[in-house]
């Protein structure tokens, strides 16, 4: 008896046979440049009714802890930057003791994460899960994500995010808070992710600030 | 636990119970005017959508015209990633593989993001019969679920319902599953929706098995990729032990870089959005991160049919975005339900005949349920020529009956047309016959055209079809080409 | 150039006044228009129900009756829809090379009316009269099959006397669709009576189209709900003139042969 692999491959052979295969595949179009990419960015997160809040690198902890307002909070372990109060997930990986359990995370109020790509176009946000994020459940379970993005990590649409992000590590896709549109085709933020979502957008020292 | 679309009458009937139902009108034409003018704000920012169109749609044809080769590379860099490959002919297959591994780890119950290719394949059915529970999670498929009610829209499974439907749904049954709906629980979305929060959220939590789909599979590097917008993917995705992912063989694209197009078309075609809120990618198992067990079954399920059809092997490129169904007037005024299939509308019009042959009544009525305006071709993101595969299925429906001791009257029907129009002599013995109706119904007849012309009113037989709603004016008592002999081209 | 006149079936026997219509307009453009008598129909209604095979002798009697014409000028976007894009399906079908070739001639030349005067003759006020409050339903094949866009608008706007008013939902479907008329006869009617109750808001007097079949399903609709409001072909509108106006009273509607003869 054949396997269901060489049945299927068998099977999709016989129903090309005779036909070309593709040419060469036309460019996707390319990207436009935006004159003001960071506050395209700013403005494109909050049309999903996420908050932004932009400050200088100095001011990242205050803000932060402004964001937090004492609640309790849950932080990468990689992310270089004192969250006084926060529980930290320890590092993971190969040969690294496991993390919190998500009834432990559902029980911490807040996340603070960085990210690793921000688009403009699309407002954005791609965690790549790397040291200064953790792993995905910490940005997950928890029901406010605060995600520190710097100025120079945005970039102007997906096709740029695409060609800077390793596919061999899980990516997160972040645009807005959760949402649903399934009643009625009423958007509604806030299910089962984060309910919100607010990006504190880091300026380079070379940006004028609004 | 859902209904099922077994049995389910061929479209015409189907249509005419639901085109009675006011309320079920009512909920469509709003919710896909919504949806509409949404997407077309979005794709109106774009400036190139139509080269985005044309880029998006060259993907999925290179990936589906040298199939058998980007679905061995995803294969070897599945298992290259850590991930175990099964391959499912069918769907009892399919089903079956998903059981085994949900038997392998002795659970009751299954959380699920949602999944057409799941859909398609009643994985639920046989998971309960099995004795495991498949919770739904999206929130539309939650109240299809609790509603023992059947999807109607690819997007928005439960687009038939309104918030006032849904509260009752959610007070009826939350409680039997799970969490009970809150006491106070109105009709407010974002009330049923932190419901759905809430009664969810515990079996997120307590899930040792995940099941999805992939909306896109990547040959080169073994990525699957979930889009969605609730954050119950991720929930999914992230907090079992093991996921199990079905994806059908079509998903695949050839390399990373080719999600490109793909990522920019589906969210604006879709939901109406520049992006939707959460998109998932993974490869295989990440130490430390995520499911520790990972396997993908690689569904047939008819799609090789499907691409040995020449014209129809365009629908394969279909990224499920359902754009189709939200702008087709025929989707709007009789829902998802009619087209008997979890994939209703334009796309489901094409796709069930294309999958599973148009040998049964039901599914050979499909492409039919189109007045081939053409709709759905202007806004697939992945440009489907759906009224072309429409009208070539429509012929291999007639070709299949060709072999019929009895021809049904229709193709008599057609038989005497081609009859009379390959010569126009008898073309022009038909007009004189009409003509000398016309004029005993311009004579006797009762009713009047705006403007002054006789017409028919309701008449029998199988005329009826169109005069039981629609007046028919009375033939002229001259044809044009009878004046035209007569006048020589209205010189004399 | 020799201009052929594709009447089709429905107008040659259910609209003659459509295809006079397109003879007087044209001729007082300067057009002298042919009316190859050996033409049928486009063999539309049997590609679009599936009967290909019996659509092969049809399609040979357009391309022998339409051969070593330059335009193939047609008031109907649907059939000329079906002669650009469906006859190479049926020749195909036929498996016979030489209709396949013949398809490919005819084809290309054929256009829809609003074409042929836009595009081929150069003119978009072609000295019409008509004192009507009209609306405009572009129907389907013409808009997304062949693409004429606003050509009909340029035109309805340079006839004196018309008022133009702006159909709601324009674009979608009356629910026509040939063979869907009737094999989804409750379907149909219900994208029909929205289709209807959008141009009885519009108060127009008349409705227009380019396609006389559609022109029938909600003409049929409209004549049913009793609304008082006529369909009139884009033709006629084009080819009427203060001479016509005052001799019928009104437009050229329906079955009253003989204004032209």
């Amino acid at each position: 008896m054949t396997s269901a692999r060489d049945e299927i491959l068998a099977k999709v052979r016989a129903a090309l046979e005779g036909v070309e295969p593709a040419g060469p595949l036309p460019a996707p179009p390319i990207v436009h440049p935006v004159d003001d990419l960071v506050g395209r960015f700013a403005e494109r997160v909050e049309d999903y009714r996420a908050v932004v809040t932009r400050c200088s690198a100095d001011e990242v902890a205050a803000t932060v802890a402004a964001v937090l307002a004492g609640g309790s909070a849950v932080v990468p372990a990689g992310l270089g930057l004192d969250v006084p109060g926060a529980v930290v997930d320890p590092s993971t990986g190969p040969g690294h003791r496991v993390g919190l359990s998500a009834a432990d995370l559902d029980g911490i109020d807040a996340v603070v994460t960085a990210a690793r790509v921000g688009i403009a176009e699309t407002g954005t946000i791609v965690l790549d899960h790397a040291e200064d994020q953790g792993r995905r459940a910490i940005s997950l379970v928890p029901d406010l994500h605060v995600c520190i993005v710097r100025a120079d990590q945005v970039v102007a649409d997906v096709p740029d995010a695409v060609a800077l992000l390793d596919p061999q590590r899980p990516l997160t896709w972040i645009s807005g808070p959760s949402a649903t549109s399934d009643i009625e085709l009423d958007r509604v933020e806030g299910v089962h992710g984060p309910r919100t979502l607010h990006v504190v957008l880091v300026d380079d020292e070379a940006v004028d600030l609004p | 636990m859902t209904g099922t679309f077994v049995g389910m009458p061929a479209f015409p009937e189907a249509a005419r119970a639901a085109l009675g139902d006011t309320q079920l009108r009512h909920n469509l034409a709003h919710a896909t005017k919504t949806i509409r003018d949404k997407r077309a704000r979005v794709v109106a920012e774009v400036e190139d959508w139509e080269e985005l169109r044309i880029a998006g749609a060259a993907v999925k044809e290179a990936a589906l015209r040298d199939l058998a080769t980007h679905l061995e590379q995803l294969e070897a860099s599945l298992v290259a990633g850590g991930a175990t490959v099964h391959w499912a002919r069918d769907a009892a297959e399919a089903c079956e593989i998903v059981a085994q591994v949900a038997r392998s780890h002795g659970v009751d119950e299954v959380v699920k993001v949602k999944s057409m290719a799941t859909q398609e394949i009643g994985l639920n059915e046989v998971l309960e019969a099995e004795g495991i529970a498949a919770w739904e999670t999206d929130l539309a498929e939650l109240i299809v679920q609790l509603g023992d009610d059947l999807p109607s829209h690819i997007l928005v499974p439960a687009i038939h319902r309104n918030r006032a439907e849904i509260r009752e749904i959610f007070r009826r049954r939350m409680a039997d599953v799970g969490r009970p709906a809150p006491d106070d629980l109105t009709d407010e979305p974002a009330v049923l929706a932190a419901a759905a929060r809430a009664h969810l959220r515990e079996k997120f939590l307590r899930a040792k098995v995940g099941v999805s789909g992939a909306n896109f599979a990547v040959a080169e590097t073994g990525t699957l990729v979930v889009v969605e917008s609730e954050g119950n993917g991720r929930m999914c995705l992230t907090l079992p032990e093991v996921l199990v992912s079905v994806v059908g063989i079509e998903k695949v694209v050839p390399t990373w870089r080719d999600l490109d197009p793909l990522l920019r078309l589906l969210p604006r075609s879709s939901t109406g959005e520049r992006m939707n809120p959460y998109t998932s990618t993974w490869t295989g198992v990440t130490p430390g991160d995520g499911p520790q067990e990972v396997h993908v079954v690689l569904l047939d399920n008819g799609r090789t049919n499907a691409l040995a059809d020449d014209v129809g092997r365009q629908a394969l490129r279909c990224i499920r975005c359902s754009a189709c169904l939200n702008v087709c007037p025929v989707y709007e005024r009789v829902g998802g339900h009619a087209y008997g299939s979890v994939y209703p509308g334009p796309i489901g019009a094409i796709l069930n005949p294309l999958l599973n042959g148009v040998s049964d009544e039901q599914t050979a009525s499909l492409p039919y349920a189109s007045s081939l305006c053409g709709a759905c071709f202007e806004v697939c993101p992945v440009l489907i020529d759906i009224p072309s595969v429409l009208v070539d299925l429509r012929a291999q429906v007639v070709d299949s009956h060709r072999g019929d001791t009895v021809p049904k009257p229709e193709a008599a029907a057609m038989k005497a047309a081609a009859w009379t129009f390959s010569d126009s002599r008898r073309l022009g013995w038909a007009e004189t016959a009409s003509g000398l109706a016309g004029r005993v119904l311009g004579r006797f007849g009762r009713t009047t055209l705006p403007g002054g012309r006789r017409a028919a009113g309701r008449l029998p037989g199988p005329a009826s079809a169109w005069t039981s709603a629609r007046d028919l004016p009375a033939p002229p008592a001259e044809s044009f080409r009878a004046w035209w002999k007569r006048t020589d081209g209205g010189r004399r | 150039m020799r201009v052929a006149l594709l009447v089709t079936c429905i107008n040659d026997a259910m609209y003659p006044d459509t295809g006079k219509a397109v003879v007087t307009l044209l001729r007082r453009l300067g057009v002298e228009v042919d009316f190859p008598t050996a033409q049928t129909c486009c063999a539309q209604p049997m590609v679009n129900t599936g009967y290909l095979d019996e659509a092969v002798p049809v399609v040979r009697t357009f391309v022998d009756a339409f051969a070593g014409y330059d335009a193939i000028v047609t008031p109907s976007g649907s059939c000329a829809g079906s002669a650009r894009h469906q006859h190479s399906i049926v020749a195909r079908r036929s498996g016979d090379p030489g209709l396949v070739a013949a398809v490919a001639e005819t084809g290309p030349r054929t256009y829809e009316l609003s074409e042929f005067l836009v595009d081929v003759l150069g003119v978009t006020d072609v000295g019409a009269y008509f004192p009507h409050r009209v609306t405009y339903h572009p129907t389907c094949h013409s808009l997304r099959m062949l693409g004429v866009g606003d050509r009909p608008r340029q035109l309805l706007e340079k006839v004196r006397g018309l008022t133009l008013v702006d159909l709601p939902q324009a674009e979608e479907c009356c629910g026509f669709g040939g063979t869907f008329a009737v094999k989804n006869a409750d379907t149909s009617v219900a994208m029909g009576s929205d289709k209807a109750r959008h141009v009885r808001e519009t108060g127009a007097e008349m409705v227009a189209a380019g396609d006389n079949s559609c022109l029938m399903h909600i003409g049929g609709l409209l004549s049913r709900e009793r609304s008082g409001v006529r369909t009139v072909h884009l033709a006629e509108i084009l080819a009427a003139t203060e001479d016509t106006e005052s001799r019928s009273g009104g437009p050229a509607v329906g079955a009253r042969a003989g204004d032209l003869a």
